[in-house]
């Protein structure tokens, strides 16, 4: 999409053109600057000695040794990232998983099915995403203490599992462009609903499944409400909740929780810059459903 | 109850859906009575929506229900008794003015949705032409938004904090401040709220861009064999087709900013009047044992979030409600 000017207005365009070109790179400059700055001072700060933080030289000061990992390792086995991180896999692996079955199983059933009731199904799920989560936690932690759930990583991925409707809509939406001749012929040959599903749906929607394992990774990884308030126990911290708890007993040593905030940081860059493409995707699907 | 259907090998290659006329199943050909047959054909989609529907009930129309139900009574959430009170729980909801008052401040929330909406939309008009490290400048200004929250707090934390990032840029420039950022309410507020737009202005921005790259470039070149500069060409030509997904960044933006949680709960635990409806909630609910009155706060707020949808939906009818 360039947009060059057409010949007959280059002549007066080159002129003004060149002030607002250089003006928007200003711009976004600046923007840039905004954003990575904070992040860039608590790098810097994470790899500075307790000394030199509280000396004054203020938070801009570049750190005396640039190898200085001790903070990482402090926050790192003081703050149980280790277990934090098994823990925050153990949650996404099951809760991606069941959401990518459950999702596509509602889609296929919903596109693919008339049957009765479909119309109230479907309201079910739509008027479902009007109610904003946390309100209803409340509530929800009753039901989940009646299952005997508190307190269990099974608790977050019960709640991350049955309350993802935005990854019911983008398997709908796909799971419209698959052609239906495809299952009507693999009904000929014999295959019921649910070979058609597991051999023909499932396999076809991968780009779907795709965009759904990285939203809902992403989410997940950076969820604080919900492991903060089904798993209060000390070994069952996620990645959020091992660091929002780690800053209590390090109140000032700013040296350690930054490098706890950059460990927490450094897998979801890592992440994104591999998947940059599908992120974008992933989340404008995502949010206009 | 159906893992194997992840663990299974996809024997269809996954080709781009299309009428590419694949027989897709090696099965012998059985005859296709077994699916004709009347109650089989009634109970299997029954069958795939069971867990779903369940999850869904179980853990979204249940709490609802019983959400509703504790608002009416005095239950602390432990005890085997709970009293039906009536709608005592609303009237001290609305008639102890301390409990409303927190939401006065979703409106520096809400005036950094309005900013943040702006900013978006400047960088995504900015960045839909060619311009250089656009790539770059994409990924920078959308990174925030995948942040985790308590690492953004952390962040912002030492940013406010005397001495802290802030201070510094501003000693700079000459200006030198003593100010504590996270202090005073009114200051602590609108800072929270920059913290808002640095975190969530990528997600508008990346949506606005889709929208906007969506467009025929043909619509531009038209626009511009007929002279029309770069000012008339967003206002008729981009404008209009981000109109859905703007009208969508509104609704999340009313909502987001009366649900808000995480960055003041991080970063000040709601101290110095930083605490939000929900903050005050949470609180009556897992701190007070109040579970009546935070469930009845709950329902307030459930009321409000969805009579906004609804303002919403009669003001911009049916765009993108394209469930069925």
């Amino acid at each position: 999409m360039t947009l060059t000017a057409p010949t007959r207005r280059a002549q007066e365009q080159t002129r003004r053109p060149r002030v607002s070109t250089a003006l928007t790179y200003l711009s976004l400059v600046v923007a840039s600057l905004v954003v990575l700055l904070p992040l860039a001072v608590v790098f810097l700060t994470s790899l500075k000695s307790y000394g030199e933080i509280s000396d004054g030289q203020g938070a801009l000061a570049l750190p005396d040794d640039w190898l200085n990992f001790s903070n990482y390792a402090t926050a790192f086995n003081d703050g149980h990232m280790l277990q934090a991180f098994g823990n925050t896999a153990f949650i996404l692996l099951f809760s991606i998983t069941g959401t990518v079955i459950i999702g596509s199983m509602t889609a296929y059933a919903i596109d693919r099915f008339d049957f009765r009731f479909k119309k109230l199904v479907m309201a079910l799920f739509l008027i479902a995403t009007l109610v904003p989560a946390v309100t209803t936690q409340v509530a929800t932690f009753q039901v989940v203490n009646s299952f005997g759930l508190f307190n269990t990583r099974w608790a977050p991925i019960l709640l991350y599992m049955g309350t993802d409707i935005v990854a019911i809509y983008i398997f709908l939406q796909f799971i419209r462009g698959i052609p239906k001749s495809l299952d009507e012929a693999a009904r000929l040959d014999g295959a019921n609903s649910f070979t058609i599903y597991r051999k023909i749906i499932f396999p076809l929607l991968k780009p779907a499944i795709a965009t759904v394992v990285i939203i809902k990774g992403i989410t997940t990884y950076n969820d604080f409400y919900i492991p903060f308030l089904y798993m209060p126990a000390e070994d069952l911290g996620t990645m959020s909740t091992a660091l929002f708890r780690f800053k209590g007993p390090f109140g000032a040593h700013w040296e350690n929780i930054s490098a706890g905030a950059v460990l927490v940081i450094v897998p979801t860059l890592v992440v994104f810059l591999f998947l940059q493409r599908y992120i974008y995707n992933g989340f404008a699907q995502g949010a206009t459903k | 109850m159906t893992r194997t259907a992840s663990t299974a090998p996809p024997p269809v290659p996954a080709a781009e859906p299309g009428p590419t006329g694949k027989q897709p199943s090696r099965h012998r050909a059985r005859s296709g009575a077994s699916w004709r047959d009347r109650p089989l054909r009634k109970i299997t989609p029954w069958l795939f929506l069971l867990a779903p529907l369940a999850l869904l009930i179980t853990f979204t129309y249940v709490p609802v229900g019983n959400m509703i139900y504790y608002s009416f009574t005095d239950w602390d959430g432990v005890s085997p008794t709970r009293n039906y009170v009536g709608t005592e729980n609303y009237t001290e909801i609305f008639t102890r003015p301390e409990l409303f008052r927190v939401f006065a401040v979703s409106f520096y929330y809400l005036a950094a949705s309005v900013v943040q909406i702006v900013i978006a939309l400047y960088f995504a008009a900015v960045l839909s032409f060619d311009l250089r490290f656009r790539n770059l400048f994409k990924g920078i200004l959308f990174f925030p938004y995948l942040i985790n929250g308590v690492a953004i707090g952390f962040v912002f934390l030492y940013f406010f904090q005397d001495g802290g990032t802030l201070d510094s840029v501003l000693s700079w420039f000459g200006a030198d401040t003593d100010h504590a950022w996270l202090g005073s309410p009114e200051s602590a507020n609108t800072s929270m709220a920059g913290v808002s737009v640095w975190r969530f202005t990528g997600l508008n921005f990346v949506l606005f861009l889709g929208a906007i790259q969506s467009i025929p470039g043909e619509l531009y070149e038209a626009a511009q064999l007929d002279g029309a500069s770069r000012w008339k060409q967003f206002r008729h030509i981009i404008a209009p087709s981000i109109r859905p997904v703007l009208s969508l960044s509104v609704i999340l933006a009313i909502s987001g900013s009366l649900s808000v949680f995480e960055i003041p709960y991080i970063m000040t635990g709601g101290a110095t009047e930083t605490s939000t409806f929900v903050i005050q909630t949470v609180k009556f609910a897992f701190q007070f044992n109040k579970t009546g009155l935070a469930s009845a706060c709950a329902v307030v707020l459930l009321a409000i979030i969805l009579v906004i949808t609804w303002i919403q939906r009669r003001l911009v009818p049916d765009e993108k409600v394209d469930l069925v």
